[in-house]
């Protein structure tokens, strides 16, 4: 026991520290919580705008919970300071989660929204004979945000203030939902020491603590609902052992607080319960601090992880010799790379677009109707006919090579037209590799032996036309190289046949071959197609289809 | 000792220091090149194209049935068909347009964090925390016997996607910070591609028709163009200031959007060999999970997480839209094949919920009655629907 405990001490110092740094500002706390008061005083009215900084409340706080914790430290307890350390203890590298990334952002938006005179306008709030201390309505928020912030609209406003809500930021003071409405109801801002941002992960034994206390607190707003009820019940079970030590703390705690002022209190308490709000919320919303599986592994991997982490934090200086030397060449290579002005780059994305607007189904509505919208699927059986074929569709292939031949009836079509020229071979070439790269492995080599023979052997019977040096490169890589064939796709990968063909993944043998054929086909049979009339004559067809169809359809309208 | 200490340092600081230094430079004549031909922002020259407008995104189909938070989804090439995979350790079958179920697999592992539908539509691919890539046979009896293990990595296995037109390979990206190229037959990998100094979270395959590039992106805010033939790296784009958590091709092939936990999204151009647009707001502070063009490149639909999907214009640089009403994080977003719809999941864990979702907005999700703190469960070691029989039992007791 005492051996665990030694180990959690010396973990468990940065914690002591914060408790022995918090009393300087207990003094400045002293003399914030007379103004704070006075200030109350003063607010006879129901609704004057007194900014009391939620900066007064801040330091009060953080000493409350200070003392809380000092006091459990002098019972000199050994659990205490072993929830202590693990609860403060931070994780090698979280400022580096996504959850950081986020709080500090938030904290940011916070911090603006709690300047004076320029921030959300807090006030004390009478009503009967109780006094409301330090809150904003939703309303309030919601302006603020609209007014301070690069927000489109009041959705979007209420949405960030939800989100702040949700991450225990600000809280509403009488709810466990942690939501923003754009009415009057209240809300206040959390303390800094209670900010997601400074925790990692509360144990389960404060939590026990926290609720032990509010079942002490004899008030009916603090009062254990439902959901706290079983959890507390759940608690005591898994800490039976511990649980006389949990109720002790409680005690102590609660003691304390009740030495405190009462409006004080009323802060603290709804903030102390905002916090666990965030961290144990209720059934039905979402816990916030929760993270994502794939983060959560990177961060709990043990060593490894890490250095590469701070390798990414202090770049230049952990860089070793070998790493400097990649990057120089990596740099070297990007220099001697051409690149393109944006400008060209931005037309061409533009010229992109102008080209495939009409075939975007969220562009432009699809013909005849979107499937998803109208659940009928004549869009889809129209893609399947192979008879009545829009025009949109057949003007798309003479965009690119590529579009006719990943439309099948426009290969088909193209087929036919290699057929009149004769010059069909090329395209069955084409199409059998493509059936070669849907093999698995172990049926590869038997495929391009086939396709060696049909395609490329002297004796074959309808032999593709292929210069003679991408042709013995091929025949190298069918009959001699075997286990050679990654390091054979590097060569083809300076040929200038790259140029042409940006297809074949390497597995291809052909690929040289292969990437001639469609060079010619794309220099000369394809450019002759596009300007064929038996093109013309197919996209015309199809026009005058399309005419007449619709063309009924449009009198209905009208 | 401490001077041979110092000595020992001393001499590769030096060269280390030349290195540095000769780095640097290259650094700043690479920007002062780059700046010559970052002669005009892309929104400027979009300025001539009219607004999309505001996209009336509307759900059409909920997809309910995974008691789990849903991690992964995508779609079939029949258009119509979706996999996705639950922490419920379950991966469905969806036909999406009539919301119907037609396979349920069951997995060994909770965690599947990638799947892919195979192009024939017979199969489909995944991985998770098990660190393997496990391909399933979609047949009327049970899947699960005749799984096979394809590829195993030394981490999770972050994305995994099946190359055009043959469900016979394999690409899956890891937390290993490599990515690899596997047989599915014979379970070997074809190749490794080494380059990422951090976990790979997402990879895209170039559009064109058998492209033999693709581009990876992860934890080192990093995108790297991959030769898959020889397994370089042949482009690299960094920019952005936190993980990249998802990579997507422009349908053109000749970009890249990258969408990352600084709350960007960013484009790169490869034939411009750097980064032409960011996809920014200050009111937009979470991380972006997900992204998708639409087919012609003009709207980039994100899914953040802060349960909203944003829709940006990708030529003028702004937003066109914003999707609510989700309630929890958007782990996925794949626009359909042919362009008609997107699909997204939302992280749940008490709630139920994908939508298709096309031209339009709003949203639904049931909640559960009793859905009990996780972190509780974790602790007790249990799964989470026998702590809630438990509690119910001990709370009835009570």
């Amino acid at each position: 026991m005492t051996g665990v405990t030694r180990d959690q001490v010396g973990s468990g110092g940065d914690d002591v520290e914060t408790v022995t740094t918090t009393p300087s500002t207990v003094a400045a706390t002293s003399s914030n919580m007379t103004t704070t008061s006075t200030i109350t005083s003063m607010t006879t009215t129901t609704t004057t705008t007194v900014t009391i900084g939620p900066t007064t409340e801040v330091p009060s706080s953080t000493t409350a919970t200070a003392m809380t914790s000092s006091n459990l430290l002098d019972q000199n307890n050994s659990s205490s300071t072993e929830v202590a350390a693990k609860s403060s203890a931070p994780p090698p590298n979280r400022d580096h989660t996504p959850h950081h990334i986020v709080y500090r952002k938030m904290e940011r938006i916070i911090e603006r929204m709690q300047e004076e005179n320029i921030g959300v306008p807090v006030r004390t709030v009478k009503s009967f004979l109780t006094k409301i201390p330090s809150v904003f309505t939703g309303t309030d928020l919601v302006t603020w945000i609209l007014k301070n912030m690069e927000v489109d609209d009041q959705n979007e406003a209420l949405h960030l203030a939800h989100l702040l809500a949700a991450h225990g930021y600000i809280f509403p003071i009488e709810d466990h939902i942690l939501s923003v409405k754009n009415d009057s109801t209240f809300y206040r801002f959390q303390t800094p020491y209670f900010w997601p941002s400074n925790y990692w992960e509360p144990e389960n034994s404060d939590y026990a603590v926290y609720l032990c206390k509010r079942t002490m607190q004899n008030k009916t707003r603090l009062e254990l609902v439902d959901y706290e009820a079983e959890n507390l019940a759940r608690l005591q079970k898994m800490f039976s052992r511990k649980w006389e030590f949990i109720f002790m703390q409680a005690e102590a705690q609660s003691k304390v607080d009740k030495k405190r002022d009462k409006l004080e209190r009323k802060v603290l308490d709804s903030q102390e319960r905002a916090f666990w709000d965030v961290h144990r919320p209720s059934p039905g919303c979402v816990n916030t601090t929760e993270m994502d599986i794939k983060k959560m592994c990177r961060m709990n991997r043990p060593r490894h992880g890490s250095s590469a982490e701070a390798g990414g934090s202090q770049k230049e200086k952990t860089l070793t010799v070998d790493e400097l030397k990649a990057l120089i060449k990596s740099l070297k290579y990007k220099l001697d790379r051409h690149s393109i002005k944006i400008s060209k780059v931005a037309d061409l994305h533009v010229a992109y677009y102008e080209m495939y607007s009409e075939y975007d189904p969220f562009i432009i509505a699809p013909e005849p109707s979107n499937p998803w919208l109208s659940d009928s699927l004549d869009f889809w059986d129209q893609e399947k006919n192979a008879k009545d074929i829009p025009a949109r569709r057949v003007r798309r292939w003479a965009f690119s090579v590529e579009e006719l031949l990943k439309d099948p009836v426009g290969r088909d079509h193209f087929a036919k037209f290699l057929e009149k020229e004769f010059s069909g071979e090329n395209l069955r070439f084409w199409e059998s590799i493509q059936d070669l790269k849907r093999l698995p492995m172990s049926e590869l080599p038997k495929r391009a032996q086939e396709i060696w023979a049909e395609f490329l052997a002297p004796d074959s019977t309808c032999l593709v036309n292929v210069d003679s040096k991408s042709y013995e490169q091929t025949r190298q890589n069918i009959q001699e190289s075997q286990a050679d064939r990654w390091s054979f796709d590097t060569a083809l990968v300076i040929t200038h046949i790259n140029m042409f063909i940006k297809s074949i993944r390497s597995k291809v043998r052909f690929n040289n071959a292969k990437a001639h054929v469609y060079h010619l086909m794309k220099s000369d049979s394809y450019s002759r197609y596009i300007r064929s009339d038996m093109y013309k004559d197919f996209l015309n067809g199809a026009k005058k289809k399309v005419n007449f169809l619709s063309l009924p359809a449009k009198f209905k309208r009208t | 000792m401490s001077a041979d200490l110092s000595l020992q340092i001393d001499t590769p600081a030096e060269s280390i220091e030349a290195l540095a230094k000769e780095a640097e430079s290259l650094k700043a004549k690479l920007e002062e090149e780059r700046q010559k031909l970052n002669d005009v922002a892309l929104s400027t020259v979009a300025q001539r194209l009219e607004n999309v407008g505001q996209l009336n995104i509307k759900p059409r189909r909920i997809l309910k049935g995974h008691q789990g938070k849903v991690l992964c989804l995508d779609w079939s090439q029949d258009k119509r068909h979706l996999v996705s995979a639950s922490q419920d350790g379950r991966i469905i079958i969806w036909d999406a347009f009539t919301t119907n179920k037609e396979h349920a697999i069951a997995l060994p592992t909770t965690w599947v964090m990638a799947c892919s539908y195979g192009p024939s539509g017979s199969v489909i691919a995944c991985g998770g925390l098990d660190n393997k890539v496990t391909v399933y046979p979609l047949v009327e009896d049970d899947s699960t016997q005749r799984k096979k293990p394809v590829g195993t990595h030394t981490s999770y296995t972050a994305y995994c996607t099946f190359l055009p037109n043959s469900d016979y390979q394999i690409l899956s990206g890891s937390g290993d910070s490599t990515c690899a190229l596997w047989d599915v037959e014979s379970g070997s990998r074809l190749q490794s591609f080494h380059g990422h100094s951090g976990d790979v979270m997402s990879l895209d395959l170039a559009p064109q028709e058998n492209g033999n590039t693709f581009v990876s992106a992860g934890c080192d805010r990093k995108a790297l163009i991959w030769d898959m033939r020889t397994g370089q790296c042949v482009q690299t784009f960094d920019g952005h200031e936190s993980d990249i958590n998802t990579v997507k091709f422009h349908p053109s092939g000749d970009a890249i959007a990258t969408g990352s936990d600084d709350a960007t999204c960013r484009l790169y151009d490869l034939r411009a060999d750097r980064e032409i647009a960011v996809y920014s707001k200050e009111s937009i502070i979470f991380g972006v999970n997900s992204v998708d063009f639409s087919h012609s490149g003009r709207l980039l639909f994100a899914g953040y997480s802060d349960y909203t999907v944003n829709v940006w214009d990708s030529l003028k640089c702004h937003r066109t839209s914003i999707l609510y009403g989700h309630d929890n994080r958007v782990s996925s977003l794949k626009v359909s094949p042919d362009g008609t719809a997107f699909c997204f999941f939302v992280l749940q864990y008490s709630k139920l919920g994908h939508h298709i979702e096309d031209l339009g907005i709003t949203t639904t999700g049931l909640p559960l009655p009793n859905a009990v703190d996780q972190r509780c469960h974790k602790e007790l070691k249990l799964p989470k629907f026998r702590i809630e029989r438990n509690l119910h039992s001990k709370w009835t007791r009570l």
